[in-house]
């Protein structure tokens, strides 16, 4: 395997890494939507999806054959070009972030991963702060009333939820003294910074909450005052790649809070003879599980409630974490 | 004002504490094509029309259960029994008898009135269909089958009365509860044996 | 150099849409393509910390807002009302003026030595920006708060000038009330006020 891959051009091998990767987080996104739909039926006592395939396991198949037949509509009033595009700009940007992120790492210990960048975590930051526009673009270019008032939420939540997002990103940085995302997994081997960086990490849960737009924070899709929010008009293959941008997304979050807060694929109490990889993915499922109690226990925020809890709860208290964690490494860390 | 903040987080936790326990809850919900539930004994659904041990019609077309119908769901034509072609005991017999399932509020008026404990109603329950015709029930698929047994006729119960008033559903019909219509009390056993009408 | 062409290219063709373009959104999206492109230019030039940081506050944030405001404006799709066609007599003379001062820069430019990175490694996503290369983060970082602190710390006091103008040009008018019960009483005095004064008939 090593000596193919040496032998292999560069571009041939981060095509074959992407082609691989892609498939992977496809696959994953379908069965993470069926999980997720499982287990809100259970907490609703419901039995869930379960007519196609044994425990409904072939219901991503038949969701997509049935996105891909619907008819694709485009309303009178619309942009046709943006709104054709604007689908495609969420997926590009939720899909690229995966460019970076490392799920493992050879006994040597270097990253799997496509590339490794220096500036890994910014990275993320800035392919994230491009995917709002996927939403915003989408939905003004739908040209009616719920879709425009949709985006206008998401984009006014996002920005606001990305500033104590950023900061409370800044805290592991400061403790791991570098924005590389496996110099950082690495720097965990000892503690996982979930344990320094308690107030950070919950920060990181709920604007990660906010950024995605999930319950509670989901007022850019909230069907009860929205009907569809952002995605009103989208119908067949384009609801599809917003649908899928989502819960990609969703999956880049659980990354993100595996590699900064719970260690990566570092094992906990020296359980080291199960391979990293397999920690990655555990506790990327946990933090997915995670997500989706949220959706089935909390009702959604009111709007304003939304603005003030992200500015006046939590941007202070990112703030002061901030500070107290400069402070600390400055005088006794390190 | 803090401490009411902190409350808060308090009644989130609470709720989740919650959504988890109910996730390892039995969920009540029987799949029903596949698993069938039990129905009361005397539940109301779709009608038969019974015969006598020696396949002879019950009914005697007096149109009593038509007008006692709420719904004006039964259209009963009567006519005489030609001697050499007897349908049933009586004088007269029912040469149309036709319900109109989709008008028909399943009270079981009918089968109070019928003097001959002719019509009937079974508990089977599954009869959509695509066109509005084909719930006009007429005898072809009312009339039980010859081969389908009889129930219980009253003049074989104990003082023409119904001993026992809660299994009379149990009887009344040619539907055979125990022989699996329907099921145990969670509707595990299939439904695998269907007798009878209205397949 | 193949990629400096390619990148160039786009930016100048999204520039350009970004000034001809009919509707404002369209402006926006041209921008974006404009900014992404600029990012991917200061990969090739190592400069990775600045490419981020480029798509992070100006196309994340600045040119979300942009968008955010036309869109809350034109949300009937609808194009600009076209100017006049005819550009004023005074573009002439500025357009020429520009040029002249862009040409000083480009010769300045190209006179001066500046420190450029051997070669730009070869795969936009592959090894660059080891630590101590040029435009890596923690490089920049020490730039931006060791040499650069006195203008970092102007701008940042410069931004918050305006942070706080703008919040007293739009801010609300009404005073500001602290929890519920004051906020009760304000509104009981205003009425009183009005009722004093004659009432609101
Ligand atoms: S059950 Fe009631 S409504 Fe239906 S046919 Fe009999 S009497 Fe009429
Ligand atoms: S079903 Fe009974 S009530 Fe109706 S016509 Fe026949 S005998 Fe009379």
């Amino acid at each position: 395997m090593d000596a193919v891959m040496n032998a292999a051009p560069l571009w041939v091998v981060i095509l074959v890494k992407s082609a691989v990767l892609l498939l992977v987080v496809v696959t994953t996104f379908a069965y993470a939507m069926l999980f997720e739909r499982k287990i809100l039926a259970w907490m609703q006592l419901r039995p869930g999806p379960n007519r196609v395939g044994p425990w409904g396991l072939l219901q991503p198949a038949a969701d997509a054959a049935k996105l891909i037949l619907k008819e694709d509509l485009t309303p009178k009033t619309a942009d046709p070009l943006i709104y054709r595009l604007a689908p495609f700009i969420s997926l590009l940007t939720a899909f690229s972030v995966y460019a970076i992120i490392p799920f493992g790492a050879s006994a040597d210990g270097s990253a799997w991963a496509i590339g490794n960048v220096n500036a890994g975590i910014l990275f993320v930051m800035a392919i994230a702060s491009l995917g709002i526009y996927g939403i915003s673009l989408g939905g003004w270019a739908s040209g009616s009333k719920f879709p425009l008032l949709g985006s206008v939420r998401s984009t006014a939540q996002m920005i606001s939820y990305e500033l104590s997002m950023s900061l409370s990103f800044v805290g592991v940085l400061i403790l791991a003294g570098t924005t590389s995302l496996d110099g950082i997994v690495n720097a965990q081997q000892r503690w996982w910074f979930l344990l320094p960086q308690f107030v950070g990490f919950v920060i990181y849960v709920i604007t990660a909450v906010a950024e995605t737009n999930r319950t509670p924070f989901d007022l850019v899709e909230a069907e009860t005052e929205l009907v569809g929010g952002f995605h009103t008009e989208y119908s067949g293959l384009r609801f599809g790649l917003f649908f899928i941008a989502e819960y990609v997304n969703m999956l880049t979050v659980a990354c993100i809070a595996t590699l900064l807060f719970l260690g990566g694929w570092n094992a906990p109490f020296g359980l080291g003879m199960v391979p990293g990889i397999v920690w990655f993915i555990a506790k990327v499922a946990c933090f997915m599980f995670f997500y989706i109690w949220l959706r089935g226990t909390l009702p959604r925020f009111r709007y304003d409630r939304l603005m003030a809890f992200g500015w006046k709860v939590l941007l202070p208290i990112a703030t002061l974490n901030l500070i107290a964690t400069a402070v600390w490494v400055a005088y006794w860390g390190k | 004002m803090m401490r009411k903040r902190l409350y808060n987080i308090g009644a989130i936790l609470q709720g989740l504490g919650i959504t988890f326990k109910f996730m390892f809850r039995r969920q009540p919900t029987v799949p029903y094509p596949s698993v069938m539930k039990q129905h009361a004994p005397r539940f109301h659904g779709l009608h038969e029309l019974r015969r006598y041990a020696d396949g002879k019609e019950r009914c005697i077309g007096c149109e009593l259960c038509s007008s006692a119908c709420p719904a004006n769901a039964i259209t009963v034509i009567g006519a005489e029994n030609a001697p050499e072609d007897r349908r049933s005991p009586g004088e007269r017999y029912a040469a149309r008898y036709e319900i109109d399932e989709l008008r028909c509020i399943f009270c079981g008026l009918c089968e109070e009135a019928c003097p001959t404990d002719a019509i009937v109603l079974t508990p089977r329950f599954e009869m959509s269909d695509y066109r509005r015709g084909s719930f006009i029930y007429s005898k072809d698929r009312l009339l039980v089958p010859p081969e389908a047994g009889v129930g219980t006729p009253p003049d074989e119960r104990p003082n023409g009365i119904p001993a026992d008033l809660g299994r009379v559903a149990e009887v009344k019909s040619t539907v055979d509860i125990a022989a699996g219509y329907s099921a145990t009390n969670r509707g595990e056993v299939l439904k695998t044996h269907r007798r009878g009408l209205a397949g | 150099m193949i990629a400096f062409w390619v990148i160039s290219i786009v930016m100048v063709a999204s520039a350009v849409a970004t000034v001809t373009a009919k509707k404002p959104v369209y402006s926006v999206v041209a921008l974006l393509l404009n900014f992404a492109a600029l990012a991917a230019l200061y990969i090739t030039l190592s400069a990775e910390f600045l490419a981020v940081m480029q798509i992070i506050v100006y196309s994340g944030a600045i040119l979300m807002l942009f968008l955010f405001v036309i869109a809350l404006l034109s949300s009937g799709v609808s194009s600009f009302n076209v100017g006049p066609d005819r550009m004023p007599k005074a573009a002439i003379p500025a357009a020429l003026v520009i040029a002249i001062a862009l040409g000083f820069v480009v010769y300045g430019l190209s006179n001066a030595s500046i420190a450029t990175p051997a070669a730009p490694s070869g795969s936009a996503l592959g090894p660059v920006g080891s630590a101590d290369v040029f435009g890596s983060v923690s490089d920049f970082g020490k730039a931006l708060f060791t040499t650069h602190l006195l203008p970092f710390e102007i701008t940042a006091l410069i931004l918050m000038v305006a942070v706080v103008g703008v919040v007293l040009l739009a801010g609300d008018k009404t005073p500001f009330v602290g929890t519920r019960e004051r906020a009760r009483e304000v509104r009981r005095e205003m009425r009183e006020a009005i009722l004093r004064e004659g009432g609101v008939q």
